[in-house]
């Protein structure tokens, strides 16, 4: 009798409550998610690495020629009967439009921000939230388009040449990712406690000394994450780059003659090609590239994020 | 008094940037609609669109667009919610978060073309899904995914660490906590980054050309049976965006009138995301009162 | 809490019934056969209003029309992914297709121009010229009696139909100098016509008052001189299909190589009629006068 009651009352005791019951479920849930993007990542980049190194493989061409070569016609073969697959040129294209672009973007994203958010909260959410957000909804061809009737011959006007080339993909993409690196760095900002500004004002602290030396610095990881995501937009930007760069396989010899990037060449390409042949796997070499050198500038920031960070 | 000055300094050098961005920012979106403003039209907003000839509408592509943006929204969130939570609230910080966070934001600098590709090869031609609406929509999953991800996941970090130690102590578990006080708190903040992708949905044509297709058979408007295949409403059609359609036909259209269309769309697609943005704020402010019962 | 549970399962049983109800009473005739094209998108204009004129008189059958490029099309329907493939090239022309296991159906030929910026000042070039040009050779436009303006050189992509017909009968096999390219017709007239110096090559069709056509050796690129091959730089249009079509997929191509759509579609799209060549060409590029002579 008394051994009956104690089992039942383990029993209850041990039964999973309601609220834990809903944990579990809400966790499992939750993880689900989690998972089924990770295999999404996994699937993508699974796909873009077999198609990519078929290219070495079955095409075996040579990694160092690949990545040293500077002439990138894959329709014909050299004199040692080796395709010309060179993708220097779009390689440092890339590069070079992706870090001018930042460089030029960061310190407008962030000085938008920091009015948005320490001196003028008011304004900022009436006018500037709301025209930052309306604009990354611009498809990208038309932000190429205006590129191409505005920039282009500004471009041309000052400094000669056709018009075409880095300088000209610079600005657009800089206009480009103005809106997320500067709304992102609003809610870096955003997430630094209110104490902090206080505290700070209340030693005696300047409003600008504030900024700088307290809630730049807190939100410094945020800031950074802003710009990769700038970084990587403007990486794996292509039409709007694409009408504006030139798009023609030279290496960039001044910022104002026709150059590419890898996704201008990938995109034009890829419809032109046949899956599975040579043409065809060399340009998902490019896409592998992009992957590559995007895990290298993640790999970066997050390292200088780690110094940056408030002690 | 130097630091005075150059806290003056720095402050009004912050206003100069700040009204240089809306100056730049104004000047594109004012750019765009002068040049597409006047070739707005009831006709223009509903017809089909033609194939060479002039005259031709987007009535059809609007709505294609709204509907692969609701589709892919109702896809995409939950599981962008579910992750994100799961990222920021349970899972431990150690190397395999950090590499799966690593994962998501390489993902999200891949160019669209190669997601399209990826939905092509897959959900076209592997599940047999054809160029359809459903394509389009798991496509644009895909594309989506990282994005918002990381930005619910920041909306949960602006969330004070106090709430969550709030709910802990009054005796809720970490789930109830989590969608009783911290969801509803981080509403705004979730409800800007859905904005801001839905936006980047909307514009999104790369990846819709080999996914939703290029082409968009007129449908039949009385006809909203899902079964029915020129039912706007069936998700297994051909269906060309908005934005698809301004890169058609700024690339091959033949039509005569093929800049003034390709300028009147651009316009429509800003009004259009101009109301997405004013309608999910609305719906955004209410719900954060429901919730939050301020 | 029921309450609200009340309500959920009320909804989802409409949700349910509104489905069922739906799917009873579908257009079955709507659900007949239907196939994909899939391919060039220069093509595509054409493919597509032919096919919504046929499915406009044969109800119960879809045609889904899409692009995606003359390579995308050759391989899909290599793979037989698709129905129909559209291509600006013979099969054979492209690298990575078999082509003895497709069968070529040529719905239109296509003339092909070069165009320059209208500051360019020239109007004709010899055809030697036109590949000094190309190859980098005159490097201003006063050396070919044009405005002293620097020649700037846009190509289409690599692979691209349009680019390799042009190398071929333009540029006598020449290969152009590695230089800006763009991936579409509507693209490289924008840039022509906005470009001072420009100089590139596209279908006739695309030519408007925005930019200037060239003769050649003083032969204009109009739609007669096409016909006689007296204009050189022209090519088909090519509807591929994986052995000989059956079904819906040979009463569609026998539809657009009917006069219905050939004397009406196919002209008002700026394309010739291949019925109006009098001349044939060959993968290889021999020409042959029409009629068995």
């Amino acid at each position: 009798m008394k051994t009956k009651t104690t089992q039942q009352l383990e029993q209850q005791l041990k039964r999973h409550s309601k609220a834990a019951k809903l944990e579990i479920w809400g966790r499992t849930i939750s993880l689900t998610a989690l998972l089924l993007i990770v295999a999404v990542v996994v699937a993508i980049i699974g796909f873009v690495a077999s198609k990519g190194i078929a290219t070495f493989t079955s095409n075996h061409v040579n990694l160092g020629d690949f990545l040293t070569g500077k002439s990138w016609n894959p329709n014909i073969t050299d004199a040692n009967g080796k395709p010309e697959v060179g993708a220097l040129p779009m390689i440092v294209g890339s590069f070079l439009i992706t870090i001018l672009s930042a460089i030029v973007a960061t310190p407008f994203a962030i000085g938008t921000a920091v009015f948005m958010n320490e001196i003028s909260p008011n304004k900022g959410a009436k006018i500037l939230q709301p025209v930052t957000e309306l604009l990354v909804g611009i498809p990208s061809v038309v932000y190429g388009f205006i590129g191409l009737s505005v920039v282009v011959p500004t471009t041309r006007a000052i400094f000669g040449g056709s018009g075409f080339g880095i300088l000209s993909g610079t600005c657009v993409l800089f206009v480009m990712i103005l809106p997320t690196v500067t709304s992102m760095s609003a809610d870096a900002l955003k997430s630094v406690p209110r104490y902090y500004r206080e505290a700070s004002l209340a030693l005696g602290a300047t409003q600008w000394q504030t900024i700088y030396k307290v809630v730049l610095r807190a939100a410094t990881p945020g800031l950074m994450t802003a710009v990769v995501f700038g970084m990587a937009r403007a990486f794996g930007e292509a039409l709007a780059v694409q009408m504006v760069i030139g798009n023609a396989a030279l290496m960039p010899n001044s910022l104002v003659s026709p150059s590419s990037t890898l996704t201008s060449v990938l995109t034009t390409g890829i419809g032109n090609t046949v899956m599975g042949s040579l043409q065809n796997n060399a340009l998902w070499s490019l896409a592998l590239v992009l992957l590559l050198m995007s895990l290298v500038f993640n790999l970066i920031i997050r390292l200088i994020g780690r110094k940056g960070r408030l002690q | 008094m130097d630091s005075k000055k150059q806290n003056k300094i720095a402050i009004g050098t912050l206003y100069g940037i700040a009204g240089l961005v809306v100056l730049i920012l104004l000047a594109l979106l004012g750019y765009i609609l002068a040049s597409g403003l006047p070739q707005l039209s009831w006709h223009f907003l509903t017809a089909p669109a033609k194939a060479f000839l002039k005259g031709g509408g987007v009535g059809v592509q609007l709505f294609n667009s709204f509907y692969l943006l609701i589709l892919a929204m109702a896809i995409s969130f939950p599981i962008a919610l579910g992750a994100a939570i799961y990222l920021y609230e349970y899972a431990r910080d150690n190397w395999i978060t950090t590499t799966i966070r690593t994962a998501i934001e390489i993902l999200s600098s891949l160019p669209s073309v190669v997601v399209g590709l990826f939905g092509f090869l897959f959900f076209v031609v592997k599940l047999r899904l054809g160029f359809s609406i459903l394509s389009g929509a798991f496509a644009l999953t895909f594309f989506n995914l990282p994005l918002l991800t990381r930005s619910i996941e920041d909306s949960l970090r602006t969330i004070d660490l106090e709430q969550r130690e709030g709910g802990l102590a009054l005796g809720l578990s970490r789930w109830e906590t989590i969608t009783r006080v911290i969801l509803p708190a981080a509403v705004p903040s979730i409800l800007t980054g859905v904005i801001l992708s839905a936006g980047r949905v909307f514009g999104e044509a790369a990846a819709l050309i080999y996914t939703a297709g290029q082409s968009a058979p007129a449908l039949n408007f009385a006809d909203w049976n899902p079964f029915n295949i020129s039912s706007p409403l069936n998700p297994m059609r051909p269906a060309e965006t908005l934005a698809v359609h301004i890169w058609k036909i700024n690339s091959e259209g033949i039509m005569p009138d093929a800049k003034a269309i390709s300028s009147g769309s651009s316009a429509v697609l800003i009004i259009a995301i101009l109301l997405f943005n004013f309608a999910a704020r609305y719906v955004g402010k209410r719900l954060y009162k429901r919730l939050t019962s301020a | 809490m029921s309450k609200k549970r009340w309500w959920q399962g009320l909804g989802l049983l409409i949700v349910v019934v509104l489905g069922v109800y739906a799917y009873q009473t579908r257009q079955v005739s709507h659900a007949g056969e239907s196939i994909t094209a899939v391919g060039s998108t220069a093509l595509q204009p054409l493919v597509e209003a032919a096919g919504e004129q046929y499915t406009g008189e044969h109800l119960g059958t879809f045609i889904n029309v899409q692009g995606g490029g003359t390579g995308t099309g050759l391989s899909q329907i290599q793979e037989g992914a698709v129905q129909i493939g559209n291509s600006d090239l013979f099969a054979g022309e492209q690298k990575g297709i078999q082509a003895a296991d497709l069968v070529d159906h040529r719905v239109a030929v296509v003339g092909i121009t070069p165009i320059v910026n209208r500051k360019v000042g020239v109007t004709n070039l010899s055809t030697a010229q036109l590949i000094r040009v190309f190859t980098g050779k005159v490097t201003n436009w006063k050396q070919v009696g044009g405005a002293d303006l620097p020649v700037v050189l846009i190509n289409r992509a690599q692979g691209s139909g349009t680019r390799a017909t042009f190398e071929q009968f333009g540029l006598a096999k020449h290969r152009s100098k590695t230089a800006q390219e763009q991936d579409s017709s509507g693209m490289v007239r924008s840039i022509v016509a906005t470009t001072p110096g420009a100089i590139s090559y596209v279908a006739f069709s695309y030519v408007d008052k925005t930019v200037q056509d060239l003769s050649l050796d003083h032969v204009s690129p109009t739609e007669d001189n096409v016909t006689t091959n007296r204009w050189k730089i022209w090519s088909y249009e090519h509807l591929y299909t994986k052995g000989q079509p059956t079904g819906l997929t040979k009463k569609f191509i026998a539809y657009v190589e009917s006069p219905a759509v050939q004397k009406t579609l196919v002209r008002q799209l700026g394309y010739l009629s291949p019925s109006q060549m009098m001349v044939e060409r060959d993968a290889a590029g021999k020409i042959t006068p029409m009629g068995g002579a």
